[in-house]
């Protein structure tokens, strides 16, 4: 129960801090991109507020076997940078020019979002339903074991 | 006299989101990452944990929506281009699973402990961003 109440919380405080730093608005971040129009440099300053309490909390995590509530902390990964994360980043990095949000504004701006909105987030579930076939198949283009 | 302060409002935005991601982290020991958390829900991956990821979703959903209710409504002056909205939309799924993160687990997680994979899904991610801006609102004028 713990755990819920705190994952409600995180998941609170996270969209707030979205609504709150502009990213739930589209002009803002397809400001941040527009480097050949009228740029916005606003989302430097939101990935560097949330950077700085974050490197704090991997230097407290290093210190400890496990979170609060038991949980393992999380493992650096062995992934290398690979295919997939180089194809997979340009394609995101393509639709977030396009509409102007990234996975966590769609969710946070699904209140006062409107029908736009709601249309954005179905179309990216979709493609979160297309990801594991197009890592398969990308796998078989470079011969990568899978992960 | 009005400044545009929207730089303070970014800056105690992203201080929110950074603690959220600790609190996550050090509390519940997972990583705050949006893609992840929703992805694994949709393809069954997070099968294991999913109250977890509703109780997160939940909260991400609900409370920007009440707050910014109370403060008078927001915008998010997302384009009325439905077949913009929609390849976004596609892009933006396909892209974070295939490459497992988004803005806030590679960008925000990944970048602060210095992990070689979130700092190259950053840069490519908002080269690619701004690459396709420059395209699609200078030369098609698309968005």
């Amino acid at each position: 129960m713990a755990r819920l109440v705190s994952a409600l919380l995180c998941g609170a405080v996270f969209g707030t801090g979205l609504w709150l730093s502009g990213m739930t608005d589209t002009t803002r971040v397809q400001g941040w991109l527009d480097v050949f129009g009228d740029w916005d440099p606003t989302l430097a300053f939101v990935m560097g507020g949330a950077i700085l309490p974050m490197i704090a909390a991997w230097l407290v995590a290093a210190r400890r076997r496990t979170a609060l509530l038991g949980t393992p902390m999380p493992a650096r990964g062995e992934t290398p940078v690979d295919a997939k994360l180089v194809v997979g980043s340009t394609l995101f990095g393509a639709g977030w020019a396009l509409a102007g949000l990234c996975p966590g504004p769609a969710l946070a701006s699904l209140g006062y979002g409107g029908t736009g909105g709601v249309v954005f987030l179905l179309a990216m579930l979709g493609g979160m339903v297309a990801a594991p076939a197009a890592k398969a198949r990308l796998d078989r283009i470079t011969n990568a074991p899978r992960t | 006299m009005e400044f545009d302060i929207a730089w303070l409002w970014g800056l105690l935005g992203g201080l929110l989101i950074g603690g959220a991601a600790a609190g996550y982290l050090l509390v519940n020991g997972r990583i705050m990452g949006a893609s992840g958390i929703v992805g694994g829900l949709v393809d069954g991956s997070g099968r294991d944990t999913w109250a977890e990821r509703a109780a997160f979703l939940a909260g991400l959903v609900a409370f920007p929506a009440l707050v910014a209710w109370l403060a008078g409504g927001a915008e998010t002056h997302l384009t009325g281009n439905w077949a913009v909205v929609i390849a976004g939309g596609l892009l933006v799924g396909l892209g974070t699973r295939m490459a497992n993160g988004c803005t806030s687990g590679h960008g925000v997680c990944g970048i602060s402990r210095l992990s070689l994979r979130g700092i190259v899904a950053t840069v490519f991610y908002i080269l690619a961003g701004g690459l396709v801006m420059a395209v699609a609102r200078h030369l098609l004028g698309w968005v």
